[in-house]
């Protein structure tokens, strides 16, 4: 199953108080573009589950799954097998080198430092690149999943969320208030507004989303935000 | 050593104490042993500790909450963070009828490890400076900090696989491994639902993915289709 990003449109979101921005799926396509060629890569659910429509098959990333999975290529649009799903629930199509494996070799491949690259939600990320994406104190709970391993294991880890909440509070914050997933995890946060790394120093805007400004960004986010690099217009 | 053969899931479950902690194989609809979990419902014990990947909407996990017989659950899915369904184990832990315990899924693995494996522990950076990590006792090893968990072992494991032969060897399909083959080494009474019993040899020794020795019982099942819904 391949996503069609020109087919997608952008500015959808318009409410009251939140910025207008781009699609899940555009948010998922730029964050495919922060994987390199030849990576191992695991998603997330929700959000990130998207990405694997918009690699290239040129470009040999290959999906990890914690269930089990080595070399799946992305959501199946065949018939269910109910042995054959990703983490999510999801039937998934194989790659060729594709292999299966136990939940202990599973995580071995996640804490051990073998994916090269995570690709998670997030609910806030901290100046300091602290990860919350597993527990939402408005529903009084949430479920942890293998998050707390992949943030720990994964070398590169990428947040990929909209930029602020629903209400149109910043995600994007100077100490999170939401429990924490791990600390001191994030490498790059993909939003529908921007970009950042996160360096040493802090945040640092890298992008913009088209159309919107350096300020703008700026005034969406809840921490100190460096823009003093070049920063770019996303390429979608 | 060879394995005893049940004719039905029910006969399989049906010595299982009450208050017994039971590891329960499968990641959502994969390599999950549907008949045992339907047969134990059937069977009725109550108060029992269930170690899962996942208890959800749509987990015939969440059957046994019909009847209330899971007092706890350790589990890496059992609460969802959006939508307004919940399962009957969300709304019995959110009433306070039921506890849960929520573990990282590398750190439940590894504990079911440590438990099967006869160590005494995990240290792992997973949990630190999280919720997860309250209570635990932090070891400081050569200027690194490491969350100690201890083992996990249950009383019953019940498993699913794709074929078993007479000796207790399990063969499994696909992402159906997941938790299977570890919570087979961590339970003293060890029940494997397969879709064929075969006689020994008939699973090449290289196919062979859970060894006979950690094999109790076997029941052959047809399996029940699960899709999740979270």
């Amino acid at each position: 199953m391949r996503a069609d990003p020109g087919a997608l449109g952008r500015l959808i979101v318009a409410s009251s108080t939140a910025p207008v921005s781009l699609s899940r799926e555009l948010i998922a396509l730029r964050a495919a573009r922060e994987l390199a060629p030849g990576s191992v890569v695991n998603l997330g659910i929700g959000l990130p589950t998207l990405v694997a429509g918009f690699v290239e098959a040129a470009d040999g990333i290959r999906f990890q799954a914690e269930n089990g999975i080595l070399g799946y290529s992305g959501i199946s649009d065949s018939d269910f097998d109910a042995d054959l799903i990703n983490a999510g629930g999801q039937p998934v199509d194989l790659l060729a080198g594709a292999s299966f494996f136990d939940t202990a070799d599973s995580f071995a491949m996640i804490r051990g430092g073998h994916i090269d690259a995570a690709v998670l939600g997030g609910l806030q990320v901290s100046a300091r690149g602290d990860l919350a994406n597993w527990y939402v104190p408005a529903r009084g709970g949430g479920s942890v999943g293998g998050a707390m391993d992949l943030a720990v294991g994964a070398r590169t880890l990428i947040i990929a969320m909209a930029h602020v909440t629903r209400e149109g509070e910043p995600r994007i914050v100077e100490v999170c208030d939401y429990p924490l997933t791990a600390e001191r995890c994030v490498d790059v946060i993909v939003t529908d507004l921007a970009v950042i790394d996160v360096t040493a120093r802090g945040l640092s805007l890298r992008e913009t989303a088209p159309g919107v400004s350096v300020e703008e960004v700026g005034a969406w986010t809840g921490a100190a935000l460096d823009t003093s690099g070049p920063v770019r217009e996303m390429s979608l | 050593m060879n394995a005893e053969v049940f004719f039905t899931p029910d006969a399989a479950v049906a010595d299982i104490e009450d208050g017994s902690t039971i590891l329960v194989g499968g990641f959502v609809s994969a390599g999950t042993p549907s008949n045992l979990i339907l047969a134990l419902k059937r069977s009725g014990q109550t108060n029992l500790t269930a170690v899962a990947n996942n208890i959800g909407l749509g987990d015939l996990l969440d059957e046994l909450c019909e009847d209330r017989q899971l007092s706890k659950v350790i589990a890496t899915f059992a609460i969802r963070a959006s939508g307004t369904r919940s399962s009957r184990f969300e709304a019995q832990y959110r009433a306070g009828e039921a506890e849960l315990e929520l573990v990282p899924q590398g750190t439940l693995i590894e504990r079911l490890r440590a438990g099967g494996a006869g160590l005494g522990g995990v240290l792992t950076r997973t949990g630190l400076g999280t919720m997860m990590a309250e209570g635990k006792q932090v070891l400081e090893l050569d200027g690194e900090s490491w969350l100690l968990e201890r083992p996990l072992r249950g009383d019953v494991a019940l498993l699913k696989a794709w074929r078993g032969d007479r000796q207790g060897n399990l063969q499994y399909r696909q992402a159906g491994l997941n938790f299977n083959p570890v919570m087979a080494t961590a339970a003293d009474l060890v029940i494997a639902e397969v879709e064929e019993i075969v006689e020994a040899g008939e699973i090449p020794p290289d196919g062979v993915g859970t060894p006979g020795l950690y094999v109790d019982r076997l029941v052959q099942c047809e399996p029940i289709p699960v899709r999740w819904d979270g």
